[in-house]
């Protein structure tokens, strides 16, 4: 990929992200209610009072200027005060973040492990029984609720057998979260890398491979699941907005501290900038991956330049 | 399309999918009159009772019977489901199919416009829908409803391109046919298949985001016996009595995996580069 070429797709995310931002900016006007009755939550308030606080909030500015000044602000992650705590939103998500990516790490762990094995197997073995078990299995990981399978995980594993805490942030609390992340992304994961390998498998160069005499192993190890796991690679990019929305279920259901668990209280509370902050900051970090990931693509395999 | 039929059952995934789709179905429709007991009287037994030959499924914090609160569950996981993706196929199809038709600078900016929805994460644009409507049922299902239309609006959009091309658009215009016939009349009918499949590969999906949604208490609200809810609902005593959640749950995964299995099939059977496999 040229100098040229990687500026070009750097630039492109800008209009994408402008759309993406007025969406956001455009919902958050069209909450009923007055911004500052939503912030006072039910306290009762003197007209003077209620003046200097919406020219605190600025909501008594004209619409195009508070849009500006909206666009300035999350372009530069200032996306004002909670209405609950009172924090910088910037803040209270920098503090959320460590948790969010130490579980969606766990999730992506367990789930290319697993997805990798199903789909490498089913797709070597097509038609035949393994493939049956792996692909249903595959299917039942992703009709999973993953709300449910936590649970079930804690019932057993936590509450009855005790081999993990049931709360809490350490690395143990962190395996049954990642786990009932992991399943989902698994179930896509598996199809992917299933027919992948089936289309490198039909390749010439396994043909030669094989004619050489490697054992079958050498030939899925070293020719054909490296070529394999190239285009279910791209799509990883996609897995974030899975790991994004699984996050927000599994933290609620664990009670872990996080982004996901962050934003269904804010909505809950109506605490309308941590909403709005943290959606444009999902939207901004998936669009962002999946740029990089364009991106890394070009380098890792030759063949693709556009 | 009985023939395609025929072959989607031939398969036995999808032949047991469409059993327990059948069965799910005939239980929600018939949910009264097989029920054992009223789904939202109280004190039918002890709290929390344990599962009986009386109470199948046990009994919940207020004494109500879980067996009967699924059965009536299915109705509103199902409601809920189809009409998600009635919202996203109906307005997503016609979405796609203007923007499509009419090329030139509105496919442009449409195209522009549905790949940046596409850049919300599925589940935070449904929130975000939620926050503006605010909590329950049906804004549930309007919200994960509108989160999908850019996913059906991209994929006719992409087909309807690719038909315009074709000859028999042509013949069509050649013969002084208004563009609303063409799009009706000849566009959508070829569409239709298409539309199918996807429909069908979402319902799943739609069916456990609502259902999610409710989990995280954004959807159907207690006493609604929503699989989700009751599931939420459940969460604080699960410990003490594990068959509140296991009987909703299993049947919102039973569900699902039912509708993904005939998903599965019928876009196998219908997508012609799969067929070979």
């Amino acid at each position: 990929m040229t100098a040229q070429a990687l500026v070009r797709r750097l630039l492109g995310v800008i209009p994408t992200l402008l759309i993406t931002w007025t969406v956001v900016f455009g919902a958050m006007r069209l909450v009923p209610g007055d911004p500052v009755l939503l912030m006072l939550q039910g306290t009762p308030i003197s007209d003077a009072a209620m003046d200097a606080a919406r020219a605190k909030l600025g909501v008594d500015r004209p619409f195009v200027v508070q849009y500006v000044s909206f666009l300035l602000g999350a372009a530069q992650g200032d996306f004002g005060d909670s209405f609950r705590s009172r924090q910088p939103v910037t803040k209270l998500i920098a503090a959320e973040f460590p948790y969010t990516l130490q579980l969606a790490l766990g999730g992506l762990l367990v789930g290319v492990v697993l997805g990798v094995s199903l789909g490498t197997a089913a797709g070597v073995w097509p038609g035949g029984w393994i493939d049956t078990l792996c692909m249903t299995a595959a299917l039942a990981g992703l009709s999973l609720p993953s709300f449910w399978i936590a649970m079930l995980l804690i019932q057993v594993f936590a509450t009855q057998l005790g081999w993990v805490p049931v709360l809490g942030t350490g690395l143990n609390a962190l395996i049954l979260p990642s786990i009932s992340l992991g399943l989902f992304i698994a179930g896509g994961l598996a199809r992917l890398i299933r027919n992948s390998i089936i289309d490198v498998m039909a390749q010439d160069y396994i043909r030669t491979a094989r004619a050489k005499g490697l054992t079958a192993f050498r030939v899925v190890a070293k020719h054909a699941a490296r070529n394999a796991m190239i285009p279910p690679l791209t799509l990883l990019g996609i897995q974030f907005a899975v790991l994004i929305g699984g996050a927000v279920v599994t933290e609620t259901v664990f009670a872990r501290p996080g982004i996901g668990r962050l934003l269904v209280q804010a909505v809950l509370e109506k605490d309308f900038p941590v909403v709005q902050g943290v959606v444009v900051l999902t939207t901004a970090a998936y669009v962002l991956i999946n740029v990089l990931i364009d991106i890394a693509y070009g380098i890792i395999d030759p063949r693709v330049q556009s | 399309m009985s023939g395609s039929w025929r072959r989607v059952l031939a398969a036995p995934g999808a032949l047991i999918g469409c059993v327990v789709i059948a069965a799910i179905l005939g239980l929600a429709a018939f949910a009264p009159f097989i029920a054992p007991y009223d789904w939202n009287a109280t004190s039918q037994c002890r709290r929390l009772a344990a599962m009986s030959p009386e109470h199948w499924f046990g009994c919940d914090l207020f004494g109500r019977d879980i067996a009967s609160r699924v059965m009536v569950g299915a109705r509103y996981s199902l409601a809920m489901g189809i009409s998600t993706v009635a919202i996203s196929l109906v307005f997503g199809a016609m979405l796609g199919v203007v923007i499509g038709y009419c090329g030139g600078r509105v496919d442009r900016i449409g195209a522009r416009l549905i790949d940046a929805m596409l850049c919300f994460p599925p589940i935070i644009l449904a929130i975000l829908i939620v926050a503006v409507l605010g909590v329950g049922l049906w804004n549930a299902a309007l919200a994960v409803g509108i989160s999908g239309i850019p996913r059906f609006a991209r994929i006719t959009r992409s087909a309807t391109l690719s038909l315009a091309a074709r000859d028999f658009v042509e013949a069509a215009r050649a013969i002084g046919s208004s563009d609303g016939r063409v799009v009706l009349r000849h566009l959508m009918p070829n569409l239709a298949p298409i539309l199918i499949v996807l429909a069908t590969l979402d319902l799943g999906t739609a069916v456990l985001f609502t259902a999610t949604l409710s989990f995280l208490g954004l959807g159907a609200q207690p006493p609604t016996p929503e699989w989700g809810a009751m599931l939420n609902a459940g969460r604080e005593y699960v410990r003490y009595a594990p068959w509140t959640m296991v009987f909703p749950g299993l049947a919102l995964f039973l569900t699902v995996m039912a509708v993904n299995l005939v998903g599965d099939r019928l876009s196998a059977v219908l997508d012609p580069r799969q067929r070979a496999r």
